[in-house]
């Protein structure tokens, strides 16, 4: 099934069926007739990037940042080549989204992209795909060609004199490549490291020419924001908050998976869409935003409504949306150790705050979890953590601090428990029963 | 030394790109290079390399890059195991002893007669589905519990 819950959906609606994602089901729901509206009724430039500002669009990668006004930034009278962008490199622990959208609605891409080609005036874009998702990056191929066959790609584009071509490109294993610079420079064949900004993308990108970068499901509401005009769009959503938002349920709850709901709801509903928490135990924690995101306290999760504002006030980030969800069997001080060792595993290496940092982060963290923490390790991994916030090139340092820090601030007592017992606050059988992985069988 | 069918693919994706950009197609060429050799040996990047146009060391620079290439030779099949937090929630390290357990090795340790090599992987962005593992790059298995565990073992031979 496409999706195991939704409430006034738009991304994932009609896509049940085995040959959804093709190009003939995707024109019977609609598909490519706001690109066509677009490039045959004269809509400027300016009106397309105009409307999605007025959806109030808000990236769906993780920065949340406006849609409208980073397409407004792209110099579109520049002449020569520019390119639009799409991060599909989904690898945000908890975050598994795109990967459904890329599955069920390919083609809701495709036409987003070129309604953003169009808007900006590039000619040319890359979809970087998520290596892992292999299946995934063929079918997307498969896409292309149908789009490509049927005229929504490729010169001359319906008869309309705009040309706009898209061709989608691997990664293969390297979570860096999310952040937008470091996965330019993997289309351009290199290691992923990010680069310096500014220069922003939309004057020095891919191939040092004018670039924007969006997120798959960003580009996937794009034709829907179009079709139902801004206004509506925003509506559907909350104000500052507009639309609906695919959110990643993973942990302990009963149905894990894709949910789209209108930005707002609150998270108790989509807890209990996700067939509430698994063997009825008590919400201990929850991670709103995929890993990067700071920890909150189940109590207060409870409190929240699921959209940028309400999660920013609880302290942590909406991200990319990835609500990962823990329950009382689960080790924080564990959860945090596997954590610390994805970004010290990641850490692309060319900050040293960031390469140096990540691998104390783990170590401490580690020591803890294995009975040999020290009186002043709490102490030790919040100075790491200052000593990396802020000195990086990329967020990839932030993003292994916020973790620590939000793990330690609310969870300090398992911690200390740990360096003074030596052991888990959680007995081990406990942990090892909430995975279900054994009993799966029984 | 790569084979005709091979080269064919890996101009399809020098194609993708402007045509002074042709290094961009080395992430895929590297990919189908390891495809048809099993792993990337220094002669298989250095191939690429002189494909492409591009030098042997920023190729290699790549190759050791991505975690997706195996720069030492693998078992017939590679079993990719993500242990991440969202999959260690749902049974991702159990399901990674469960795998050690069964063929008597550790990860990144490759099994007497070579059939299989065992890793632990970071997030392969399939979370809803943990325990995930990944054979040989390409195709991901969901919901691996040891039931499903054993059917995969079963049919890799």
């Amino acid at each position: 099934m496409a999706i195991l819950g939704a409430i006034n959906p738009m991304l994932t609606v009609g896509l049940d069926g085995d040959n959804a994602w093709r190009l003939a089901d995707y024109v019977k729901r609609d598909g490519y007739s706001a690109l066509r509206r677009i490039l045959e009724s004269g809509i400027g430039q300016g009106d397309v990037i105009n409307e999605v500002k007025k959806s109030v669009l808000r990236g769906r990668g993780g920065a949340g940042f406006p849609t409208g006004l980073k397409w407004s930034f792209m110099p579109r009278a520049f002449p020569g080549d520019k390119y639009v962008v799409c991060n599909s490199d989904e690898g945000e622990p908890g975050t598994f989204k795109d990967r459904d959208i890329l599955r069920y609605n390919p083609h809701a891409v495709i036409e987003g992209m070129a309604i953003a080609g169009f808007a900006m005036g590039a000619a040319r874009g890359y979809n970087y795909i998520h290596g892992e998702i292999w299946e995934i990056y063929e079918r997307f191929e498969e896409a292309l060609e149908e789009a490509r066959a049927a005229g929504f790609l490729g010169r001359n584009i319906l008869g309309s004199g705009f040309d706009f071509d898209l061709f989608a490109h691997h990664g293969y294993g390297a979570y860096i490549c999310g952040e937008e610079t470091a996965l330019l420079e993997s289309i351009e064949g290199k290691k992923g490291q990010p680069r310096f900004k500014p220069p922003f993308p939309a004057s020095f990108g891919l191939y040092g020419k004018p670039t924007t970068i969006n997120n798959t499901e960003t580009f996937a509401s794009v034709p829907y924001i179009i079709n139902m005009g801004g206004d509506q769009y925003l509506e559907a959503g909350k104000p500052n908050n507009g639309g609906t938002k695919l959110f990643s349920v993973s942990g302990h709850v009963n149905r894990p998976g894709n949910y789209e709901v209108p930005l707002g709801t609150p998270f108790a509903k989509l807890l209990e869409m996700a067939g509430g928490m698994r063997g009825g135990r008590r919400l201990k924690g929850c991670i709103p935003g995929g890993s990067s995101a700071p920890v909150v306290p189940g109590p207060t999760m409870m409190d929240c409504t699921m959209d940028y504002d309400s999660i920013s006030k609880a302290g942590s980030m909406l991200g990319s949306g990835a609500v990962i969800v823990m329950d009382e069997t689960t080790c924080m001080v564990k959860a945090l150790e596997r954590l610390s060792y994805f970004y010290y595993e990641e850490s692309c290496g060319q900050c040293t705050p960031c390469r140096e940092g990540t691998s104390w982060l783990y170590k401490v963290v580690h020591r803890i979890e294995h009975g040999k923490g020290r009186a002043d390790d709490l102490d030790l991994l919040a100075s790491v953590t200052t000593n990396i916030m802020g000195r990086t090139i990329c967020a990839l340092g932030d993003a292994a601090s916020m973790p620590v820090q939000s793990f330690i601030k609310h969870f300090r007592d398992e911690f200390a428990y740990h360096i003074e017992n030596r052991k888990c606050l959680v007995p081990v059988d406990v942990q090892r029963a909430g995975s279900g992985f054994f009993t799966a069988t029984a | 030394m790569l084979t005709p069918e091979s080269l064919k693919r890996i101009d399809r994706e020098i194609a993708k790109y402007p045509a002074d950009q042709k290094q961009s197609a080395v992430m895929a060429a590297l990919a189908i290079a390891q495809e048809e050799q099993g792993w990337l040996s220094s002669e298989a990047i250095e191939c690429v390399a002189g494909y492409l146009g591009m030098a042997p060391i920023a190729a290699y620079e790549v190759a050791t890059f991505y975690n997706m290439y195996d720069l030492k030779p693998v078992g017939k099949y590679k079993l990719s195991v993500c242990t991440n937090l969202p999959c260690m929630l749902t049974g991702g390290v159990d399901a990674g002893e469960y795998l050690k357990r069964k063929l008597g090795i550790g990860f990144n340790e490759t099994t007497p007669d070579g059939l299989i090599t065992l890793k632990e992987s970071e997030c392969m962005g399939a979370c809803g589905d943990a325990p995930v593992m990944i054979v040989n790059n390409r195709r991901m298995c969901s919901w691996m519990n040891p039931e499903q565990i054993d059917k995969l073992l079963a049919e890799l031979k």
